[in-house]
């Protein structure tokens, strides 16, 4: 593995705001998930819980202008992208105010606006777009980065392999970020991958990769400025792999059966949220009060975009017809 | 305007040509399309690289899902790529690209996002290169929402609607057919766009209207003699687009004539041809003299010995029998 070089480091203000994004993504999960069990949302929802500080700390370090393509379990990565939530939250509802006017769905949700150029339920399919994206910056000439976010179960799909190669031969402005939360579905990590470490096949394509403590936002800082900094020079890919954990299982209802009681409470007791919470007011970067505060402005914000998306209108059936094409086809 | 003479592969360099000169947002990529890797391995993007740069002719890896993954990523921001994949059958690698992506981003984006991608793609029968390199999967295509599937026959189409594939604001498949490539025709140096999903009728006819694309529309057209020398007025079509297809103009040709024929390379079992038929007798039954019939391969795959192959591809003389039949 590649020796991390000295990045800078982050303000307390950065920290801050990564706690935000972290909270942010946390209590529309949580809103989410209660939603869903009231019956009120029906949809598979793969929750992120337990993976927020990958995503909040890398859009930390991103503008709106950079890009990332995301995967079904990818909600966190658009709300760490400050996509606003009332869209989302139509969206997920399958209404006419969604990202996508209730056609995309869940797993779908697309929002150039905020950089959420693509979600996708096809395992590994984020990384070969991804570098379309940042072929396109290159072109441009702009200093635009482009982030593609998936799972370690990705890195065993062809794709993944086609798209780091590429990547590399042709020098873009894209960063691989793998939140490696152990399991596959209901494969787990060694069962199904090749290596102990997935960062160790970026060596195979020629590029740096980094094993990140995926729930530690200084470590993911260091090596997410790195990253960035790298693609933003013009000097190329990087992979990250970010170790963490997803809480929920696999999709809403998952009875968990294949990982034992002891590894997943041992998990969820190292929750990065309220450990990281708790050092943001050791460190005197904020008080608990600024933080109480934070937290209920993100509330009325998620308890807005659930009243807004619950009742947004439902789509139109001429909806069908509409954006197969640009042109509107006849029956 | 000044034509040249030019077979169908000269006249996509030429439409490439034309395309990147009009709008540096068009851009190729492929493998081996660069001149530095001798501009494809038939060439038809030689000298493009040399001429418009490196960075907007872009040779590639062999990796076809990278390929149309690059280009669509592109087309998102933006751009207009035209990504060759080398052999029609290659595009099975890469089908989540283009079936789950390229095609549907549009629609499940709600139309923010569009995907303005052209696929190059060469096939065809004849050649002896057997079961992997010689399939016409248009079907396949034609039957996903959100992609246009091209197939032209004669050199000023392989331009005209090669230009209207790269400036079309959605994904389209233009298959190239080793048949139709060789044949020479009069191509315009500067061309115009042809409008996709528009018909060619390639002879006007009152007795019988032949449906047909590809290299398959030459083979029609080389029975077409046999036809009328027993005094059979056929009406030949070339559908150029195959989805969307002219709708308009096969049942006006079809009202006109009464009876029809569909002739596709492809397979004939779950083909095209199946669509069009069904079409035609679902909006023309009672005006139909004889039942709307296909031909198509047989359900094998492309055989390699001469002899197979032959019977494999629908000849001149199985078209120009199955019309005898159908006025019999
Ligand atoms: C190509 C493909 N194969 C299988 C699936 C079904 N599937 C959905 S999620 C998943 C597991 C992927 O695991 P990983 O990449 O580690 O991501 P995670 O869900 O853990 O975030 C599978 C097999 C799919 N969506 N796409």
């Amino acid at each position: 593995m590649a020796e991390l070089s000295n990045a800078p480091a982050p303000s307390p203000e950065a920290l801050v705001d990564i706690y935000r994004r972290m909270i942010r993504i946390e209590r529309n999960d949580d809103a989410i998930r209660k939603t869903i069990r009231l019956g009120r949302l029906v949809m598979p929802y793969y929750s992120a819980r337990g993976q927020e500080v990958i995503p909040a700390t890398i859009s930390s370090l991103l503008t709106d202008d950079d890009k990332i393509c995301t995967i079904y379990r990818g909600i966190h990565d658009m709300v760490a992208k400050d996509m606003p939530l009332r869209p989302l939250w139509a969206e997920i509802a399958g209404r006419v105010d969604g990202t996508c006017k209730g056609k995309g769905g869940p797993m779908h949700l697309t929002h150039p606006e905020t950089g959420v150029m693509v979600t996708t339920g096809i395992v590994g399919s984020s990384m070969p777009i991804a570098n379309g994206l940042a072929w396109a910056a290159k072109l441009d000439g702009s200093k635009r980065v482009t982030i593609a976010y998936f799972g370690d179960g990705a890195s065993n799909i062809g794709a993944f392999h086609e798209a780091l190669n590429l990547a590399s031969v042709w020098k873009l402005p894209v960063i691989f970020v793998c939140q490696n939360n152990g399991f596959a579905e209901h494969t787990r990590y060694e069962n199904g991958t090749s290596v102990d470490f997935i960062a160790k096949r970026a060596i195979g394509y020629g590029m740096p990769g980094h094993t990140v403590d995926g729930n530690d936002p200084l470590a993911m800082y260091a090596a997410a400025h790195e990253a960035i900094t790298r693609a933003r020079e013009g000097e190329g890919p990087t992979l990250l792999e970010c170790k963490t954990f997803r809480f929920l299982g696999h999709v809403l209802g998952d009875d968990d059966k294949y990982m034992t009681k002891e590894e997943k409470a041992a998990a969820i007791a190292k929750d990065p949220l309220p450990a990281f919470k708790a050092w943001l007011v050791a460190q005197g970067h904020a008080t608990e009060d600024q933080l109480a505060q934070m937290q209920a402005k993100i509330e009325a914000e998620v308890e807005d975009a659930q009243e807004f998306g619950l009742a947004s209108p439902l789509p139109s059936v001429d909806e069908l017809r509409r954006d197969v094409f640009a042109e509107e086809m006849p029956a | 305007m000044t034509a040249k003479k030019m077979n169908s592969l000269q006249a996509v360099n030429s439409a490439l040509a034309q395309a990147m000169a009009e709008d540096d947002k068009v851009l190729v990529l492929g493998e081996d399309v660069a001149d530095r890797e001798g501009g494809g391995v038939t060439g038809a993007t030689a000298g493009l690289s040399t001429r418009f740069g490196d960075d907007r002719v872009k040779s590639t890896p062999i990796s076809e899902q990278a390929i149309i993954g690059a280009a669509i990523g592109a087309a998102l921001a933006g751009y207009k790529p035209v990504a060759e994949i080398m052999l029609m059958n290659f595009t099975t690698v890469c089908m989540d690209m283009i079936f789950n992506h390229a095609a549907k981003l549009r629609f499940m984006s709600g139309g923010q996002s569009t995907v303005p991608i052209t696929i190059r793609t060469l096939t065809g029968a004849g050649w002896q290169t057997a079961g992997q390199h010689a399939d016409h999967l248009e079907g396949w295509f034609a039957h996903t929402a959100g992609i246009k599937v091209v197939a032209p026959s004669t050199p000023a189409d392989y331009k005209g609607l090669l230009l209207s594939c790269i400036q079309d604001p959605d994904p389209c498949i233009f298959i190239e057919s080793a048949g139709s490539l060789f044949i020479p025709g009069e191509v315009d140096e500067v061309a115009t766009p042809i409008p996709l999903g528009k018909a060619r009728i390639v002879q006007e006819g009152t007795d019988i209207t032949i449906i047909s694309w590809s290299s398959q529309v030459l083979r029609c057209q080389a029975a077409l003699p046999a036809l009328a020398e027993a005094g059979i007025s056929a009406e030949l079509i070339d559908l150029r687009t195959v989805s969307p297809w002219d709708r308009e103009a096969v049942l006006a040709s079809v009202a006109k004539t009464g009876r029809a024929l569909v002739a596709h390379e492809a397979v004939r079992d779950f083909g095209p041809g199946g669509e069009i038929a069904a079409t035609i007798a679902e909006e023309l039954f009672g005006q139909l003299k004889a039942p709307v019939r296909r031909l198509g391969a047989p359900k094998s795959p492309v055989p390699f010995a001469k002899v197979l192959e032959d019977a494999y591809i629908v000849s001149p003389d199985r078209v120009a029998d199955a019309v005898k039949a159908l006025m019999a």
